[in-house]
């Protein structure tokens, strides 16, 4: 069963699925942040606002998943764009909130100070508030970036490829290699996606805030 | 897309009334599934409580377990869920049994990290005035500590329903049933209906637990009501 498990993984139509997979969930996130970080700092100007927006993303998120593919299936038909913008729609969220949250939590002296300083609006929201946001920031592409890998593992159902493939096809076979060929890979992706994005997540932490919270403060 | 089998006689109806009507109850029908997809989410839920407080408890205690637990829990959580589902298949067979084990495994992260935070949130100086009256270990992990610690698990325990809910639905793909039946019924025929009523009630169950268990944590509370209301 190993030796079936390792040519399955040989075959040209995985290395497509895989590629397909990391195509769906890259284009997703990056476009999730493009969206998100300029509307998050739209919104963040107005707490009403803000808040305003946070509940109802909340409340979008407890629709699940596979039902959002579903709807899009609906509108758009099957295949690869079907799966995208549902991906997209998945990877808002996270990202949105916790930009919003990072900004809203800098501290009201900082940016005082910094108006002191002379900086303009602009050089505060790039110089100060983005900044010191930023694990934040960080924390929420995770979050996006390992939701929508998972995510993608469901775009078969709507013809968009990625290592679901293998997973439906082995699994309506009765066929154990393929149906792992797509779920172990998949898992070691997401997982490798959270270890990345928390990597750049430690990284993104200004010096300033590494050394204060060393010291403990 | 082009669909070659549809005629475009008269445009359906965004919402077929009728259709929900008719499936309502029966083998397969709403209710059926909707009751499925109740126990495939409370069941993992109430399983991971009974092994997370143990697991927590003695996190709380012995410090240097709590790192590989969230470690070992953190990489399970992480784990798409059509996967974790497929992969235990060749263990557990097809039906409910690798997706109540999944589920399981996705509430744990939560709940141990809840667990420790409540105990870890309990002041020093209340634990030193149990001791003080004589109170035992036992008594006071009982008596003081899990009390005190209660809004904070039953917070985990929110967080924990509200993602099994939605999880679940992917639970038919592998014979389990519950409301992803509807939705991939809906998926097979491209028909909006079965897969907006699966979303909602799915989005309902979700919510309701959510708001619920708010409530229930702000009972767990007294204290604060009553610092409220001296103040």
């Amino acid at each position: 069963m190993f030796a079936d498990f390792i040519e399955q993984l040989q075959r040209p139509e995985w290395s497509a699925a895989l590629y397909r997979h990391i195509e769906l969930s890259a284009l997703a996130v990056l476009v999730g942040i493009l969206v998100s970080i300029p509307l998050a700092v739209a919104i963040s100007r107005s707490p009403r606002i803000a808040l305003t927006t946070i509940n109802f993303t909340n409340l979008g998120r407890s629709v699940p998943d596979i039902a959002l593919l579903a709807f899009f299936l609906v509108f758009l038909g099957i295949g690869y764009w079907t799966a995208e913008a549902a991906l997209i729609l998945l990877s808002i969220p996270p990202i949105l909130i916790n930009t919003v949250t990072g900004l809203n939590q800098v501290d009201e002296r900082i940016i005082d100070s910094a108006r002191g300083m002379g900086l303009s609006g602009l050089q505060i929201l790039t110089g100060v508030r983005l900044p010191l946001a930023a694990p934040v920031v960080f924390a929420g592409i995770r979050t996006s970036a390992v939701q929508v890998v998972a995510g993608a593992t469901l775009a078969t159902f709507v013809g968009g490829g990625g290592l679901g493939d293998p997973i439906v096809e082995g699994f309506s076979g009765f066929d154990y290699p393929t149906m792992l060929a797509g779920a172990i890979p998949v898992a070691v992706l997401a997982v490798m996606t959270e270890f990345l994005f928390g990597g750049l997540e430690r990284m993104s932490t200004p010096k300033g805030l590494r050394i204060a919270k060393k010291k403990g403060r | 897309m082009d669909n070659e089998f549809s005629l475009q006689e008269e445009s359906p109806p965004l919402i077929d009334w009728a259709w929900i009507l008719d499936h309502l109850s029966g083998d397969g029908g709403i209710i059926q599934v909707f009751l499925q997809h109740l126990i495939l989410s409370l069941v993992p839920v109430a399983i991971a409580i009974a092994i997370s407080l143990p697991i927590g408890i003695l996190a709380h205690r012995k410090r240097w377990l709590y790192a590989p637990a969230t470690a070992i829990t953190g990489v399970l959580y992480t784990i798409p869920s059509l996967a974790f589902f497929v992969m235990l298949i060749p263990i557990m067979g097809i039906g409910r049994p690798p997706v109540l084990v999944a589920l399981t495994a996705y509430s744990l992260l939560i709940l141990i990290r809840n667990v420790v935070t409540g105990l870890d949130s309990v002041p020093a100086d209340t634990k030193d005035a149990a001791r003080g009256m004589g109170l035992t270990e036992r008594q006071i992990l009982f008596g003081v500590e899990i009390p005190l610690a209660l809004p904070v698990i039953v917070a985990g325990i929110r967080i924990a329903i509200v993602t099994v809910v939605g999880i679940a639905s992917i639970a038919d793909f592998v014979g389990a049933g519950g409301l992803g039946d509807l939705i991939f019924d809906g998926i097979s025929r491209q028909f909006l209906t079965p897969i907006l009523v699966g979303a909602v009630l799915v989005a309902l169950i979700a919510i309701s637990a959510d708001v619920g268990l708010y409530r229930v944590e702000g009972r767990l509370r007294p204290w604060a009501r009553r610092a409220q209301k001296a103040t």
